[in-house]
């Protein structure tokens, strides 16, 4: 007998009993199904987290308190709990013992809260300097950027990132107006050009104010900077003035007091971690495409043990083990294979779905895997009940009741 | 005398249950010429069907030897039994054994599938073959529409189709009202008027009757054989 007299038989086989065909099916359906939406949604996020890194510019290094070890996350949550002992004084330190720096800008963040006539928005607010709009690559899209002149004179004005302009003024432009900040008044002096990609992870970098670093220090009560951001003259000095800020640094401060953090390093940290959930999420999803494959074993075996009589009388006309073998082996795979394509199809018309709300990503990978996943798993919970009907006898078979 | 077609030789059958030997053939040779029509008799229990399974190489025996067309069947290959199964045997069954929800032609086509005949001459020998039974107007009815003797016609056609060296039948009229019975009973003699080798098991002498060879068995031992007219 040749492969095409087995899938037609295994076909007809399957068609005489559609429901319970579909119903293994199942299994698999959801499995594969779930593998492609899961590893689309973590490829997107990987995706997008890219792009927003690299919207920031790849020549930028940020100073944080603290020992954080990028290998380890776990002590990122704790660095921000640490007190800094970074100074202002720093900056003039690591402009002057550096040829490669370009500009440099300390931060201190703090939650904003802000209300516009009666409209309370909750914004990530951040105390800077001038420099800092252009160590992150902001634009203004109306009004003007916080000045030098600004924080040297603690003004109270504020920067809009486009989500809280657009949350509290719509479409009208909010420069010229007051808000109010935890209860003091501040003057809108201007609003940052979009950056993100849209989408609702999207809105992440917009969603910023600015006000003068030393207006924040007394907005927060604050005395120290909680990071210093450093913009390189060309992505190629990143190594070198990384070098150079903790030569600086370590004159005044010890090893553990501060981490020098290269954007590509963070970036390469988060897209690891993001690749492992990813894989943990793929991993996951993999444990119901085994469930499934337990699932077609089992209405295998119930098949073999329904068709005894069958499997009995093929032999007595000459069906050899090897025939039987791969008929009730080639079902079983055809069954996962096509539980399989419908599985694929369901994932991706999901993922394409979700594209509305999360940037998702149908890689190749994830849908080789799933399909090969799934013939593989037809052929390994298959091939126990295929030998089973291989090796009866055909005697005892035709008398099977 | 015409060619021998089928020899046993010393054929026993041993049963093992519960440590408990139980003998259901022992010591039975014979000898089967082509053209031969041959019936078996013997009370219930007394081997008949044992015999014909080892006889049709769908079991093995215990000891003694099986010879077709000369030639030793090598009883441990699972694949060689098959094949002499598909080339060699036609089994008629008591209990028809048709696969349910497969049409009349395509059981007579099995045995052809597994003969690597092609789709389109496997079609052909298969209506041929059910013509030749009588049913050229049911190929298409599935065993569930026909009657008891119409499906033990369809059970014959499959057995006939790889034209066999020689058709053993297990009580084919068994289950048979005794006008259906008849006409297969005709079937069979058709059969051996166009020079096919049958052996056929029986529990009636009427039947028996129409065979020209009558081997009578009891407790696992021939205890007649008896080459009429
Ligand atoms: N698988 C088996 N295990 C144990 N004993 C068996 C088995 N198959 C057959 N026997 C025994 O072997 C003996 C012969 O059985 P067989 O089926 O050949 O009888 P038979 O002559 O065909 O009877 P009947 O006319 O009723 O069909 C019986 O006593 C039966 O109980
Ligand atoms: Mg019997």
């Amino acid at each position: 007998m040749n492969l095409s007299e087995y899938i037609k038989l295994a076909l007809r086989a399957l068609r005489t009993n559609k429901v319970r065909a579909i119903l293994t099916m199942l299994g698999i359906i959801i499995g594969v199904s779930s593998v492609i939406l899961l590893v689309s949604i973590g490829t997107g996020l990987q995706e997008y987290v890219t792009t927003q890194f690299q919207s920031l510019g790849a020549n930028t290094i940020f100073v944080m308190p603290g020992k954080i070890d990028l290998k380890n996350m776990q002590s990122a949550g704790t660095s921000m709990m640490t007190v800094s002992k970074l100074e202002v004084s720093d900056i003039e330190d690591i402009q002057r013992g550096s040829s490669v720096v370009a500009f440099a800008s300390p931060a201190v963040a703090g939650a904003g809260i802000i209300t516009y006539r009666g409209k309370t928005i909750s914004t990530e607010l951040a105390g800077i300097w001038e420099n800092y709009f252009q160590i992150m690559n902001f634009t203004a899209e109306s009004g003007d950027l916080i000045r030098q002149s600004d924080v040297e004179r603690t003004r109270k004005v504020i920067v809009l990132g486009d989500k809280p302009a657009t949350d509290l003024f719509g479409d009208s432009d909010p420069v010229g107006s007051y808000v109010s900040l935890g209860g003091v008044r501040y003057l809108v002096k201007g609003r940052l050009a979009a950056k993100g990609s849209g989408g609702a992870m999207g809105a992440n970098i917009d969603d910023h104010a600015f006000i003068p670093y030393t207006t924040a220090l007394r907005q927060f009560n604050q005395s120290k900077p909680y990071m210093i951001v450093v913009k390189t003259l060309s992505q190629a000095d990143v190594e070198q003035a990384s070098v150079d800020i903790n030569r600086v640094l370590l004159r005044r401060l010890k090893e553990d007091d501060f981490t020098v953090m290269k954007q590509t390093d963070l970036l390469n940290t988060i897209t690891q971690f993001l690749s492992v959930i990813t894989v943990a999420l793929g991993g996951i999803a993999a444990i119901s495409l085994l469930v499934g494959g337990i699932g077609i074993m089992n209405i295998m075996l119930v098949s073999v043990t329904e068709r005894t009589r069958e499997i009995g009388l093929r032999k007595a006309v000459g069906a050899t083990p090897r025939d039987i073998l791969a008929q009730f082996l080639i079902e079983a795979i055809i069954l996962s294979l096509f539980g399989g394509i419908i599985g694929i199809i369901i994932g991706a018309l999901g993922s394409l779905a979700l594209n509305a709300v999360i940037k998702t990503y149908i890689t190749p990978w994830s849908v080789m895997l799933a399909s090969g996943f799934s013939a593989l798993i037809g052929i390994i919970f298959g091939v126990a009940p295929a030998i089973r009907a291989s090796k009866l006898d055909p005697i005892e078979a035709l008398r099977y009741e | 005398m015409p060619e021998e077609i089928l020899r046993i030789t010393h054929i026993a059958k041993e049963y093992r249950m519960d440590g408990v030997v139980f003998t259901a053939l022992s010591d039975v040779s014979l000898t089967i010429r082509k053209g031969e029509f041959t019936a078996i008799m013997g009370p219930s229990g007394s081997g008949k069907s044992t015999l014909m399974h080892i006889i049709g190489c769908l079991d093995r025996p215990t000891a003694g030897s099986v010879f077709i067309e000369n030639h030793k069947i090598a009883m441990s290959s699972e694949q060689e039994l098959a094949k002499i199964r598909n080339e060699h045997i036609g089994f008629v069954f008591q209990q028809f054994n048709l696969l349910r929800r497969t049409s009349a032609l395509a059981n007579v086509e099995l045995p052809l599938v597994y003969a690597h005949i092609p789709a389109k001459a496997r079609k052909e020998k298969a209506l041929a073959m059910l013509a030749e039974v009588g049913l050229q107007d049911k190929t298409d009815n599935f065993p569930s529409q026909l009657s008891g003797g119409q499906q033990q016609r369809v059970a014959i056609a499959r057995a006939l189709v790889t034209n066999p060296t020689i058709i053993l039948a297990d009580e084919p009229t068994g289950n048979l009202d005794s006008k259906s019975g008849a006409e297969i009973l005709q079937l069979f003699e058709n059969l051996h008027t166009k020079g096919a080798t049958i052996i056929l098991v029986t529990h009636d002498e009427h039947v028996a009757a129409h065979a020209k060879r009558v081997i009578r068995l009891a407790d696992g031992v021939i205890v007649s054989d008896k080459k009429g007219k």
